[in-house]
């Protein structure tokens, strides 16, 4: 296929989205792990705060959460640091606003998938923590988030592949990702088909090599099932 | 939730502080910010380097006020919060004069006018005013004068659609989805005379939309006068017609 | 900031009009793309690899990649050639409103076909030995009993799908469609109120898709009845000879 020199601008643009797709994972995580915690938790703010979350998210369509970052964000982060007597101008970026819709929007479906896995630990495992003479904190870290993230990993690969596409629409507010570069590409060569075709099978590649790296990260988490011979 | 108010203020206090700092800096040279994405009136050529009609004015507009000028670049989203945090201390951007930017800004005297125009394919048999549209599909950007036009004034009879960047509106007028493409005349041109936009055409009487392009100031600033006053003098001493003649076979003052 | 509520009202008659646009978006796509799951997913639950590749190429690249490419890859993608805008499609395709159907559904398909198949192979081989001693043949038992049965299994997830379309369809904003999202956009280029009027069309969103949940929980109660029958408790001084474990047990 003839990128007519184009090539370079798709791979900067496949740098931009990884960037993107890692920063938003990370962000996630942490949005995640504490929505599973509240959800959990015993205070009944947190759990409604939670819940509203979860809800709220996972009917709003992503594009529409970008958009509303992008061009409302720095409205809303103006008019809450005027309340701090902070008044100048606040500025959002295409990336910035990306990395908070699509963490908000993994971390929604994250807080299932942490909230599961969380359940699936049966309370003997605290339990003979404690026996051991183990704090809550050390038994936490110790014995229940390993096992957590073991059962969580499948559930998370499946997300990150969510997260990875969904940067796409990102390209909308003018980041330039795969989807961006490749727009730019097609306005000097005239061949919509062939560059979105490239993106897609960029697009394809990413996918493939996180359900590798899912494998790989299930292999790690579980040293039990690596060491076993069955 | 307290913490995370308090988590924004910080991150704002920093973030304005920094922008403090830059202004410090700046000393008594004006920066003069433009967008770097508007061919042919303000782009980055391969080097990187600024170029455009708004440049060689603003660079023009220096020379005249024997000023020393920095010229930067700056996203259209946050290029009047920058002029305001004093990132800068101009905008050349061909930026229309609007009661909604009056609002926040002060604008020298219009150093360019803008004006509409339809763009068909060559030797099409439409007639772009309102009987000759009748019915059919005309396009235009989202959120521009062009597509806020289309939409007051033709929205009863034509198909209107609305397109995220020029380009997919571009792209759309090639196969054929448009019958006509309303856009700001002068980039337009400069598509037209391009490889892209061969077999292409404007089509009828520009549409004079009253829109004046001007140069934004913080509000009470003296660099208004300045400025309007070294346009006046650039443009009566021939220097403003000479680069009109580079970009532009007709005048666009 | 100032909070404008008047521009909510006054534009709520055109958002309206926008969910309008994005539900029938939703409803067509989603009924061509089951018709196109269907056999898909029987296809690819087949042991024959030759008739699983097919369906596990065109599943792996629509599951693989972003919406958005396949929205444009049909909208842009398909006027890069002359034989498509010469043919008697053109009239269809030239219309965002088809291309955005084209790409949804297919994308749609995809996703139900991967729901259906993992359904089919969840229906407990008991129930397939039954149909075979019975005397069923291949179509019958696809017709009877395979796909009632899949169907049912299948169905809470495909509401989950439902929803991701419903998501989804905001980007038919992108190529010029005024549904709910493309609307608000539109208005916003007027009125500069982002957070006000998406704050109004993400409500509007979250309204469609509260109906479309109540929806798939009905249907699934009628669907699964079984699941949810309840006997009439059992006399207490019933004869224990006359007692039935299986319902005892419930």
């Amino acid at each position: 296929m003839d990128l007519q020199g184009f090539g370079h601008l798709l791979l900067s643009g496949t740098w931009v989205t990884i960037q993107l797709a890692l920063t938003s994972l990370l962000v996630g995580l942490v949005f995640g792990l504490t929505g599973a915690a509240a959800k959990l938790s015993k205070n009944r703010f947190a759990r409604w705060l939670a819940t509203g979350y979860t809800t709220l998210v996972r009917g709003l369509p992503e594009l529409l959460l970008v958009l509303t970052i992008y061009f409302g964000g720095s409205q809303l982060l103006m008019w809450i640091a005027s309340g701090f007597g902070y008044d100048e101008y606040i500025e959002i970026g295409p990336f910035v606003a990306g990395v908070a819709a699509l963490s908000i929007a993994f971390g929604a479906y994250a807080t299932e998938v942490f909230r599961m896995a969380m359940m699936e630990i049966p309370d003997g495992q605290w339990e003979s923590g404690m026996a051991c003479g183990m704090s809550t904190r050390r038994t936490f870290f110790r014995i229940i988030l390993p096992q957590v993230w073991r059962l969580a990993i499948p559930g998370l690969g499946n997300l990150f592949q969510v997260l990875l596409k969904d940067t796409a629409l990102v390209s909308v507010v003018g980041l330039n990702d795969i989807m961006r570069q490749s727009q730019v590409a097609i306005s000097a060569t005239k061949e919509p088909f062939t560059f979105f075709l490239v993106a897609a099978c960029i697009y394809l590649l990413l996918t493939a090599a996180t359900t590798g790296f899912t494998m790989f990260m299930e292999r790690v988490a579980n040293p039990a099932a690596r060491e076993s011979r069955g | 939730m307290m913490n995370i108010r308090k988590l924004f203020a910080t991150v704002a206090l920093v973030t304005g502080g920094l922008m403090a700092a830059q202004a410090a800096t700046a000393g008594d040279k004006i920066r003069i910010a433009t967008e770097g994405a508007y061919s042919p009136f303000n782009m980055v050529d391969s080097s990187g380097e600024l170029i455009g009609f708004d440049v060689e004015i603003a660079k023009a507009l220096c020379a005249e006020m024997a000023a020393d000028c920095e010229i930067v670049a700056q996203d259209w989203d946050g290029i009047i919060p920058g002029l305001r945090a004093k990132k800068y201390d101009a905008i050349i951007a061909s930026m229309s004069i609007t009661e909604e930017r009056m609002r926040v800004v002060d604008f020298s005297e219009k150093y360019y006018s803008n004006v509409l125009a339809f763009v068909t394919p060559e030797g099409s048999a439409v007639e772009v005013t309102k009987e000759g549209l009748k019915g059919k599909t005309v396009g235009a950007q989202r959120a521009t004068i062009a597509g806020q036009y289309l939409e007051d004034n033709l929205g009863d009879v034509v198909d209107v659609k609305l397109y995220d960047t020029q380009d997919n509106a571009y792209l759309d007028l090639a196969s054929g989805r448009l019958d006509a493409l309303l856009s700001d005349k002068f980039p337009a041109y400069d598509w037209l005379r391009s490889d892209e936009g061969k077999g292409f055409a404007f089509q009828g009487e520009d549409i004079d939309i009253n829109d004046e392009i001007g140069i934004a100031v913080r509000k009470g600033d003296a660099l208004k006068d300045k400025f309007s006053a070294a346009i006046k003098a650039i443009v009566a001493d021939g220097t403003y017609a000479k680069i009109n003649e580079k970009y532009f076979p007709f005048s666009i003052y | 900031m100032t909070w404008e509520w008047g521009v909510i009202w006054q534009y709520l008659p055109r958002l309206m009009d926008g969910a309008w646009l994005t539900m029938e978006l939703v409803l067509v796509s989603g009924l061509i793309g089951i018709t196109m799951a269907i056999p898909l997913s029987l296809m690819r639950a087949s042991s024959l690899p030759w008739v699983k590749v097919f369906p596990f190429i065109y599943i792996y690249f629509f599951r693989g990649t972003p919406l958005l490419v396949q929205i444009f890859l049909v909208y842009y993608g398909a006027s890069q050639f002359d034989a498509v805008r010469d043919s008697i499609l053109w009239p269809i395709l030239k219309q965002p409103y088809w291309c955005a159907i084209i790409a949804f559904s297919l994308n749609t398909a995809a996703y139900s076909a991967e729901l259906f198949r993992s359904a089919i192979q969840a229906i407990p081989v008991g129930e397939i030995e039954a149909a075979e001693a019975m005397g069923m043949s291949k179509s019958v038992q696809v017709q009877r009993i395979i796909l009632p049965r899949a169907f049912g299994i299948a169905l809470p997830a495909y509401g989950n799908e439902v929803i991701l379309m419903l998501k989804g369809s905001a980007l038919a904003s992108t190529i010029t469609l005024l549904d709910l999202t493309g609307m608000a956009r539109t208005i916003i280029a007027r009125t500069y109120t982002p957070l006000e009027m998406f704050l109004a069309a993400g409500m509007v969103y979250l309204a469609i898709s509260a109906v479309i949940i109540g929806l798939f929980r009905f249907m699934e109660y009628r669907f699964n009845r079984y699941q949810y029958y309840h006997h009439t408790d059992t006399p207490k001084n019933l004869d224990p000879l006359l007692r039935d474990p299986h319902i005892d047990q419930k």
